[in-house]
């Protein structure tokens, strides 16, 4: 894995190089956040092109594409996979992995949460689970970028599952019924206008916070490796490579560790909260 | 700690430059919504419908199995428990058999035993009984000829002195004492 993150090493030593002529220090910045061009150092860049939509800018940027690229090879390796159990009924290779992880979001994690009425949410919630957990590890790649590190991309996440949320609890207690259920009964009139504030404050919240942890969590990994692999050049020693190189190797290791706990902390969390707003009796 | 480091780092470089961490691009929302759209509706489509289906149907199957199995064990222990009685059974009756036929075969001994016993006692006694008769037989003849000895050999003594019919007479009366006696 040392030699996997060369390329990018490579990369952040010759903007380093670059930066340290004049511009100060927003190298680290220039490598995890979204650009309208990939970047293969030393050998190129692809320009992707510009969109507008109705005043907006909609551009094809370095995000989307390797968002693209995600759900395609989901598609084709989850399909492969539903394929095989057209033949047989018991896994083998590939399946193997892939049943597990299904088995686990079913049984571990959108069971529990939701209880009766599960399978509604299962295709929802497996999907959302394999998008992050993809998009972390192919984060994890050289020349890659890490689309749940970008604000925008967990903000649309968390705001999907905000409508989830509000579908499920809507569809299941109907629009009024699940707007009055959200006040714990037995609330004294008094305080009522400050219930309803919290409530409607808290349903904003939850998906504010998914946003928030996943886009730190996949972020913080990156910023840190680079910030490892920037201290040699900032000391401008070569004897401080063998330690910052351990310890981004470290870290690395670490998020992909990171990369598994935040694709189920997203998952859980939302299926908990679909839970919540459907079981309001508890 | 690594968020806490990175919303550091966050704070430290996002006053230079021109891009921020925290700027939300619309367009990169937008896209991020439509591309987890589709792809939930081709994966719910070609790829959770039939996994989910496979695998709860491989849940019934084994579920199945394991109850059939359950069914089989308690019929196989049933029928082993039923052979166990009928085994049993067959070794009481068998039992009673010998026994019966060991009691029959006591009866049998004793009465072939009563049987010839009976038998040879009556040969016996009819063996004394012809005897008895032989014997009385005899006697009558031994009777008759030492009567006839003794009057040929009376006659022979007197022969001249007395006639037969008065000598017949007294060796009749001689012979009857004898024969009392």
């Amino acid at each position: 894995m040392a030699l996997n993150n060369l390329p990018d090493t490579l990369g952040v030593a010759v903007d380093t190089l670059k930066t340290a002529k004049g511009e100060g220090s927003g190298w680290i910045l220039h490598h995890v956040l979204d650009s309208n061009y990939i970047e293969f150092d030393p050998f190129g860049k692809i320009y992707l092109p510009h969109l507008q939509l109705l005043g907006m800018d909609i551009s094809i940027t370095k995000n989307v594409v390797f968002m693209w690229l995600i759900a395609i090879l989901l598609i084709l390796l989850l399909s492969l996979v539903s394929g095989k159990y057209k033949r047989s009924l018991i896994p083998k290779g590939i399946v193997n992995f892939f049943e597990i992880i299904v088995l686990f979001v079913r049984d571990e994690i959108v069971k529990p949460t939701i209880g009766t009425g599960y399978e509604k949410f299962l295709p929802y919630l497996l999907t959302l689970f394999f998008f992050i957990l993809a998009a972390n590890l192919i984060g994890l790649v050289p020349y890659s970028t890490t689309v749940t590190g970008n604000i925008a991309v967990t903000a649309a996440l968390a705001s999907i599952s905000f409508i989830a949320i509000q579908l499920g609890g809507i569809k299941k207690h109907g629009f009024f019924g699940y707007f009055k259920g959200l006040i714990p009964p037995g609330m004294p009139v008094l305080i009522l206008p400050l219930i309803v504030i919290v409530e409607i404050l808290g349903l904003f919240t939850k998906p504010f916070a998914l946003c928030i942890r996943l886009f730190a969590n996949m972020i913080a990994g990156h910023v840190v490796i680079f910030s490892l692999i920037g201290l040699i050049f900032i000391l401008k020693t070569i004897f401080v490579a063998p330690v910052s190189v351990g310890f981004a190797l470290f870290i690395y290791l670490l998020e992909l560790l990171v990369a598994l706990i935040q694709a189920y902390i997203f998952t859980m969390l939302t299926a908990l909260y679909i839970g919540m707003a459907v079981h309001q009796e508890h | 700690m690594l968020t806490a480091l990175s919303l550091f780092t966050i704070a430290l470089f996002s006053e230079e430059g021109g891009g921020s961490l925290v700027d939300v691009s619309p367009g990169l929302i937008f896209w991020t919504v439509i591309t987890f759209i589709i792809l939930l509706v081709v994966l719910k489509k070609v790829a959770w419908k039939p996994i989910l289906a496979a695998l709860e149907q491989r849940e019934a199957a084994i579920k199945d199995a394991l109850e059939k199995a359950d069914k089989a064990q308690a019929e196989a222990k049933k029928v082993l428990e039923e052979n166990q009685a009928n085994l049993l059974k067959a070794e009481e009756e068998s039992k009673k058999i010998i026994n019966q036929s060991r009691e029959y075969a006591e009866k049998l001994k004793e009465q072939m035993l009563n049987e010839s016993k009976d038998q040879a006692k009556k040969i016996l006694d009819n063996a004394a009984a012809e005897i008895d008769r032989k014997k009385e037989a005899a006697f009558d003849e031994l009777k008759t000829q030492v009567a006839e000895i003794a009057i040929k050999a009376a006659e022979k003594i007197m022969n001249e002195n007395l006639d037969s019919e008065a000598q017949r007479k007294i060796a009749n009366k001689f012979i009857g004492e004898i024969t009392k006696n």
